[in-house]
């Protein structure tokens, strides 16, 4: 019994890495003051760079940054139209997926069924020797680790340095923050290349560690229920964590109903359940909750354009 | 230094304008694609051309791609109309597949065709409109962003559609192959001419057709255009918002509803794997493309159509992976915003030295 819980809490984490780090990406971008809803392609085309690059080097680290840095570069494409062109910011998002998509099955199709480097979980020295807690959370992949460090390190730049401070003017109101010196267009553009690094990262994390290998299906929405638990968690990275276990939480639970061959849930109920779960997050965070009209950074979505 | 100055003036016909701009920073992007995969971009294009234009045959394939997408993008165009994003058409489609392969497999399985046609469309019409309706009245009701509901229910429709098609609905005579039976030969649509054109691409038509006199004629589509423009105008007029956003997600659920039906019974004549295969969002390209009027969304459909032609056929001609088109359909999308910044703004070229003062720093203390 305890065996099966530290089954399921283990394969939970395991399977939250990618949203987690894909929400604090978009946490950071939406904090600037911009939505980009592309993380989905910028997760795919990190999870091909960074596959390729660790087939072809054989390195890991030279993956994780290819992987990041082609999430990066991806996200730079959705800066350039939504803050040099003020195109609106849904429909680049959505363009920008649509990109990353086409990229990622195209120059992805030579590689499927490659076998590529593995990043395996490693155990954590006396962290991992903790009863229960220890199997749980430090026998981990790698990322897993990186994800524990930024979640706090992003709540910390974010709520407590000026950086932050900056960050978030910019998104609450461009306009005051402009008259305040700041400058709006590279911050904004800052905060979109974090978080495509981030996005990046996320899809590094699949195609390397949590389903090794390429395949042009792996992200299957992790990316857009990214976006939705950035709602959810209020725009604030420590309640992160909980929103991507609770995506972990379930998919956990389909592995163990169907390790264990329990059909008391129809199996395709269970792979509904993501997504019909994080629909019904949205419902009960947006019906209940007046925190989170306040949360929303209050310029999100707005282009700023400077009356000359 | 790129410069970005508003223009005081939008030049006529801007909508094409934007359109063709689009079309030529798609083309030079593919261009740029060919140069680097080491192939000649003319040969490319001229393959391209040739397998859209090259015979009679190849030239129908192309409005046969662009019957569903002239369904999706309308069922886009429509909710966009009044700023409601739906990226659901995907799984609205699949529903509408649903509908119409049921209606024709179990519900009226010996029906004559007059009855069986006409009971088939209503059906996958009401597919898809049950499918929009829960994003509709989520929004309605509780304000729920309607981009992320109709985006994550794409993936909940086509997980139950494979549920049915492996499992409840599976064709015991199809040796393990997964999809339902064939439905029955009163259900497929009547095809043109020795082509795989079918009934759907008039009906996508006429459906554009009516689409634009109900916008643009009809107390109804007043209050959508209205509301989608300035909706706090709309509340003052005393417009229902509520109602009209769910009325406008039926309709678009409706119409993407119908793109299922026609794949299903027009093409596949089966419920089977090759129905989700990403209309619903190319609709979002075929309706910005179409920069949402409902009468260029044929045109726009049709270019994307030889767009999926004209890539297969550099998969067969040249070895390229038919994919590209997909590529090739966002750099479409990408060169739409390029233009319309274009008509939008005046985008110059300027030295630092003609840009205005930044304000000066003030250490921080922000008010």
């Amino acid at each position: 019994m305890i065996d099966d819980i530290t089954f399921i809490a283990q394969i939970s984490i395991k399977s939250s890495v990618a949203v987690l780090l894909a929400t604090i990406g978009e946490i950071i971008t939406e904090r600037g003051g911009v939505l980009n809803l592309g993380v989905e392609g910028m997760m795919l085309v990190g999870a091909l760079a960074g596959f390729a690059a660790g087939f072809a080097s054989q390195n890991a680290s030279v993956a994780i940054a290819a992987g990041m840095l082609a999430g990066g570069l991806l996200s730079l494409v959705h800066a350039f139209f939504t803050i040099k062109l003020h195109s609106n910011q849904v429909l680049c998002g959505l363009a920008l997926t649509i990109l990353g998509t086409g990229l990622a099955n195209f120059l992805g199709r030579p590689l499927i069924g490659a076998a590529g480097i593995r990043i395996r979980p490693v155990q954590l020295p006396y962290l991992s020797d903790i009863p229960v807690l220890g199997d749980i959370f430090f026998y981990q992949s790698p990322f897993a680790y990186g994800a524990y460090i930024l979640v706090p390190l992003a709540w910390y730049i974010l709520f407590k340095t000026r950086t932050g401070l900056i960050l978030r003017a910019v998104g609450e109101d461009a306009a005051s923050a402009d008259a305040a010196g700041i400058n709006v267009a590279l911050t904004r553009t800052l905060c979109i290349f974090t978080g495509g690094l981030f996005a990046g990262l996320a899809g590094t994390y699949l195609s390397l560690s949590y389903t090794p290998g390429w395949k042009e299906t792996m992200t299957g929405g992790q990316g857009w229920i990214a976006i939705a638990m950035v709602i959810f968690c209020t725009w604030n990275p420590l309640r992160a964590f909980f929103g991507a276990l609770l995506f972990g939480g379930l998919t956990a639970l389909q592995f163990f109903f169907q390790a264990a061959s329990i059909d008391i849930i129809p199996s395709y109920i269970l792979k509904m359940m993501p997504y019909l779960l994080t629909i019904g997050v949205l419902v009960i965070v947006t019906t209940s909750s007046k925190r989170h009209k306040s949360a929303s950074p209050a310029d999100l979505g707005v282009p700023f354009i400077r009356e000359q | 230094m790129i410069r970005v100055e508003k223009r005081t003036q939008l030049p006529k016909h801007h909508h094409l304008i934007a359109a063709l701009i689009a079309f030529v920073i798609a083309f030079s992007s593919g261009c740029i694609i060919f140069l680097c995969l080491g192939v000649n971009p003319l040969t490319a294009y001229l393959a391209m051309f040739k397998g859209v234009f090259g015979s009679f045959h190849s030239f129908s394939e192309v409005l046969v791609k662009a019957t569903p997408l002239t369904f999706t993008g309308l069922a886009v165009a429509v909710a966009a109309m009044m700023m409601l994003w739906n990226i659901g058409a995907e799984g609205q489609l699949v529903w509408g597949g649903i509908f119409a392969a049921g209606t024709a497999l179990y519900l009226l399985p010996s029906a004559p065709v007059s009855l069986l046609i006409p009971m088939i469309i209503a059906a996958s019409a009401c597919g898809g409109m049950m499918w929009a309706l829960i994003p509709g009245i989520l929004k309605a009701r509780f304000n729920v962003n309607e981009i992320l509901t109709t985006l994550l229910l794409n993936y909940v429709a086509i997980i139950y559609m494979e549920h049915l098609f492996y499992g409840p609905w599976r064709d015991p005579a199809g040796f393990g192959f997964p999809g339902t039976a064939q439905i029955p030969e009163a259900a497929h649509l009547v095809r043109f001419v020795g082509t795989r054109i079918h009934l759907g691409f008039p009906l996508a038509l006429i459906c554009a057709l009516l689409l634009f006199f109900l916008l643009n004629k009809s107390v109804w589509g007043y209050q959508i255009r209205v509301i989608g423009s300035e909706v706090r105008a709309a509340r003052y007029a005393g417009f229902n918002v509520t109602r009209q956003t769910l009325t406008v997600m039926a309709l678009s659920g409706a119409l993407a509803g119908m793109a299922g039906m026609a794949e299903v019974c027009g093409i596949h004549y089966r419920l089977q794997t090759g129905l989700a295969v990403g209309y619903g969002y190319d609709g979002i390209i075929v309706a910005w493309l179409a920069q949402l009027n409902p009468l260029a969304v044929p045109f726009t459909a049709v270019l994307l159509g030889a767009l999926f032609v004209g890539g297969e056929q550099l998969q067969t001609v040249l070895g390229l992976p038919s994919t590209i088109s997909l590529i090739l359909e966002a750099a479409l999308l990408f060169g739409l915003f390029g233009g319309q910044a274009m008509i939008k703004y005046k985008i110059a070229l300027a030295s630092p030295t003609e840009q205005s003062q930044p304000a000066p720093h003030n250490n921080g203390k922000m008010s």
